[in-house]
């Protein structure tokens, strides 16, 4: 047992919230930084540095925390320390340091010069932790909302691109509808149970007997329908290409890996610590949405010639993926989640990486053709890439296997045979689209004798390709290491037994006993 | 007390705001039905909280402050879309397809 902190004093809630007030002084700071120097080409250099200095000093705070195993005292109220936690913290900060490497040299090619874009990616990431770490549901729901809004403005910070400003308007308007369906959801959770802290929800529903209550269910299904609309489950994912498309390119990686797996780390706390007891009201719905999008993401990915949209559709197919570890709502779920959020961080992170390495302007022109004969002419670049496409489409050998294999085992252990098959099934689809940039690139000649010269990764964005290329193949042969993180982060996310049986449900037992 | 038609009430609004949304084409009207739906939201928890205790009324100021900082972006977005197009009807903004 490590060090207890009670969040009931303002010194315990500091301690307990230490990551996310360092994240937010240092963005705070960034944001007069930011004010006095704003210029040119230097002064967004600068921010980016800094920002780089916050997330680093950030993931230290947070190692600090894991490594003193944190716990609250008692059930925690707002703000939950678990190992669930650091874990999708973690992926979440990994997730912003890639980033803002990649960054430094896009924003300088593309001319954004606007130091707010790190600065956005700070307070977005402060979201996310918020959201991973949210032990109620109207904390969940901010920290959703501290992210959503940053994101919406960095998909337009190109103010010059008209493609920019279209997906962050088509971003907003659906991302703010998403909201609505999700805070309705929550309020009549709240209803039915008459608390929204997530383990006083999960002892309401078993002392009540709300199973089937009508209120519950309904608030229930809203709230799966706003988390489909944030992570793009199929038939919600219709924003998805055209945003993914529209923006920046190291912001669409951000959004793919980071805000996705934010919204996942959301989901599975609400799914197993609340209501994995009560499984049977949302499993079904969870099963097709998750059926739905794997055959949907893949099928459409299929029929997609340029790269960017291309790895959009892929990214819709993930969240299947990821789906089917929320189906089983057992922590083995949520171990099989992180380990996925993890491998998938990385893999996007160096794919959009390649992308914007061998494109311009957006890089939204890119056809799978245009990459024929890279390996000819940048062998390392190239090998780099078939190395993300072939760990997204789960070869053995790649981190993607053994995160596919992850989940396969979670949703078999929760005896969902079915859905194992259809996972496996989808995946044998997605070759068809990933292997033929592998093919363009190595078995193809380059179409003209002056392509790929200007395709060379500079600066930092090179040390994104290249380590994670390496850590994809270093997790795919040894992912044991990994494996006992992710498990021994997720072993206690159900709540204790003495909560669920003795905690009293307070004054106000809820709707469904009067 | 009244809690049935307060909540009958706040679902019809919601729908709809739901319903506009998925059928007016201007961008500033869509908006206006998110708004909607999110005061939707602030009834029922209103009416809930006459039952369940004061947190309900605490939800009602974070949402309320959320739909405002969402609405000081949007209104930046919808800005920055009319500069380009000089038209805010979503069937015209079809750059992005596949």
């Amino acid at each position: 047992m490590g060090m207890v902190v009670n969040l009931a004093t303002p010194a315990g809630l500091f301690w307990g919230m230490l990551p996310e007030i360092v994240l937010t002084g240092w963005a705070l700071a960034l944001m007069l930084v930011a004010g006095w120097r704003h210029g040119g080409e230097e002064d967004q250099r600068f921010a980016g540095q800094l920002a780089l200095a916050a997330l680093v000093s950030t993931l230290f705070a947070l190692w600090w925390l894991w490594a003193k195993d944190a716990r609250p005292d008692g059930i925690a109220l707002m703000i939950a320390l678990d190992g669930f936690r650091y874990a999708s913290s973690t992926i979440f900060l990994l997730g912003a340091i890639m980033t803002v490497m990649l960054s430094l040299g896009y924003v300088r090619r593309e001319r954004i010069h606007t130091p707010e874009y790190y600065l956005l990616i700070l307070f977005a990431t402060i979201g996310m932790m918020v959201m991973s770490a949210a032990a109620d549901l109207i904390v969940l729901f901010l920290g959703l909302e501290i992210m959503s809004i940053c994101v919406y403005v960095l998909t337009g910070i190109n103010r010059r691109s008209v493609f920019g400003a279209e997906a962050a308007l088509k971003y907003f308007l659906l991302g703010a509808f998403a909201s609505g369906f999700l805070i309705y959801g929550i309020a009549l959770i709240y209803g039915a149970t008459g608390t929204t802290n997530l383990t006083l929800i999960a002892v309401s529903i078993t002392n009540l007997g709300l199973q089937s209550n009508g209120m519950l269910m309904a608030g229930i299904g809203l709230l799966i329908i706003g988390f489909a609309f944030k992570v793009g489950a199929v038939p919600f994912h219709m924003w998805t290409p055209d945003v993914y498309e529209g923006a920046p390119t190291p912001i669409t990686a951000f959004m793919a890996a980071a805000v996705k797996a934010a919204a996942f780390a959301a989901l599975m706390r609400i799914m197993v610590h609340s209501l994995g007891e009560s499984i049977g009201t949302w499993q079904n719905a969870v099963w097709w949405l998750a059926v739905v999008t794997m055959l949907g993401g893949n099928l459409m990915a299929l029929a997609q010639r340029r790269l960017k949209r291309m790895l959009a559709y892929s990214s819709i197919a993930h969240a299947g993926y990821l789906l089917t570890a929320v189906v089983s709502g057992t922590e083995t779920g949520a171990a099989a989640y992180l380990f996925y959020a993890f491998a998938y961080t990385l893999v996007t992170l160096g794919a959009f990486g390649v992308l914007a390495v061998v494109g311009r302007n957006g890089e939204r022109d890119v056809r799978i053709d245009d990459l024929a004969g890279l390996a000819a002419k940048r062998p390392w670049l190239a090998f780099a890439m078939a190395v993300f496409m072939l760990s997204l489409l789960g070869f053995p050998g790649t981190a993607g296997f053994m995160a596919k294999w992850y989940v396969l085992m979670s949703a078999i252990e929760a005896d969902q045979w079915k859905l194992g098959i259809i996972l496996v099934l989808a995946s044998v689809v997605s070759a068809g689209y990933y292997l033929p940039v592998v093919m363009e690139m190595y078995m193809n000649q380059p179409i003209t004798e002056e392509a790929h010269q200007e395709s060379v990764a500079v600066g930092a964005g090179r040390w994104v390709i290249g380590a994670t290329a390496a850590l994809l193949l270093l997790i795919g042969f040894f992912p044991g290491r990994l494996m006992d993180v992710s498990r021994s982060s997720s072993d206690d996310l159900k709540p204790s037994a003495a909560f669920t049986l003795n905690a009293p449900t307070g004054p106000d037992a809820g709707m469904a006993s009067r | 007390m009244l809690l049935g038609p307060a909540l009958g009430v706040s679902a019809i609004l919601f729908s709809i705001g739901v319903l506009g949304v998925l059928i007016r084409r201007n961008a500033i009207i869509i908006f206006m039905c998110v708004e909607l739906m999110l005061n939707a939201v602030n009834l029922s928890f209103v009416a809930l909280a006459q039952q369940l205790g004061t947190d309900g009324q605490v939800f009602v100021f974070f949402v309320m402050t959320v739909a405002a900082a969402e609405a000081a972006v949007g209104f930046a977005i919808i800005i920055a879309i009319y500069r380009h197009k000089e038209t805010l009807d979503l069937q015209n903004l079809n750059l992005l397809r596949g």
